[in-house]
């Protein structure tokens, strides 16, 4: 049985999905500055698949795409772990903070409006962390979507 | 600061109503759209309380992703509360 919702409702979640992947997009990113972060951002994300699952009642096939992002963030979260015992420091050190490369820039001191390039490893983290929960809780709804018989896979 | 109070009430009144209305409906899609707006309410309620991370977690989660997952498990089991 296809379910799907009427015209109106399939082109308004359409566009809609734009802004709330951009919106969790800039939560994962700006994790290290404002309220937000990797889980925050990719839960925000995840909702729009679930927006569209609801709204449409068909996806393609993303299962595969969704446990590779999944392996893929969790790995490089250990990796970044481990980065600190490379480096010589203990784990989970943040061992980018302040050495000049990507989200290695020296912090101001005093009131500041946040600058971005920041952070060390906290951003880089944020961000494989946002990966997975994107894949994984995406993952989850569209299992459930499919066995409850509410989507459709397309080919 | 007396908004401030008068939204707390507001708050408590919209959190005890939908959370009385969970447990009257028997329509289980009912009570979990119920449960997604008392999630929201209670979303509002960690913001007021100056806990901005909080809030957004139990928006995208409690609102947006267990209302999705309660209702995918609902369609495939029974749609009205009782035993079988």
């Amino acid at each position: 049985m296809k379910w799907k919702m009427s015209v109106i409702v399939r082109t308004v979640s359409d566009v809609m999905v734009v802004p709330i992947i951009v919106f969790g997009i800039y939560l994962i990113l700006h994790g290290h500055l404002t309220p937000g972060g990797g889980f925050q951002g990719g839960a925000v994300v995840a909702s729009a698949t679930a927006l569209l699952i609801v709204s449409n009642g068909a996806l393609k096939d993303y299962k595969g795409d969704f446990s590779t992002m999944e392996s893929a963030g969790l790995t490089f979260f250990f990796l970044l772990a481990f980065l600190g015992i490379v480096m010589g420091f203990a784990m989970f050190y943040n061992s980018l903070a302040g050495t000049g490369g990507i989200f290695g820039g020296t912090v101001m001191s005093g009131i500041n409006p946040g600058y971005i390039n920041t952070g060390g490893t906290v951003p880089l983290m944020n961000i494989v962390v946002g990966m997975e929960v994107i894949a994984a809780l995406s993952l989850i709804l569209w299992m459930m979507a499919k066995n409850s018989g509410m989507m459709e896979v397309e080919k | 600061m007396t908004l401030y109070y008068v939204l707390q009430l507001l708050v408590l009144i919209g959190l005890v109503t939908t959370a009385a209305a969970v447990i009257w409906f028997k329509d289980l899609i009912s009570a979990a759209i119920a449960l997604g707006a008392s999630s929201l309410i209670l979303a509002l309620q960690f913001y007021l309380l100056r806990a901005p991370d909080v809030a957004i977690a139990e928006a995208a989660v409690g609102a947006a992703l267990t209302t999705a997952i309660f209702i995918f498990a609902i369609r495939s089991t029974d749609r009205t509360e009782g035993y079988r």
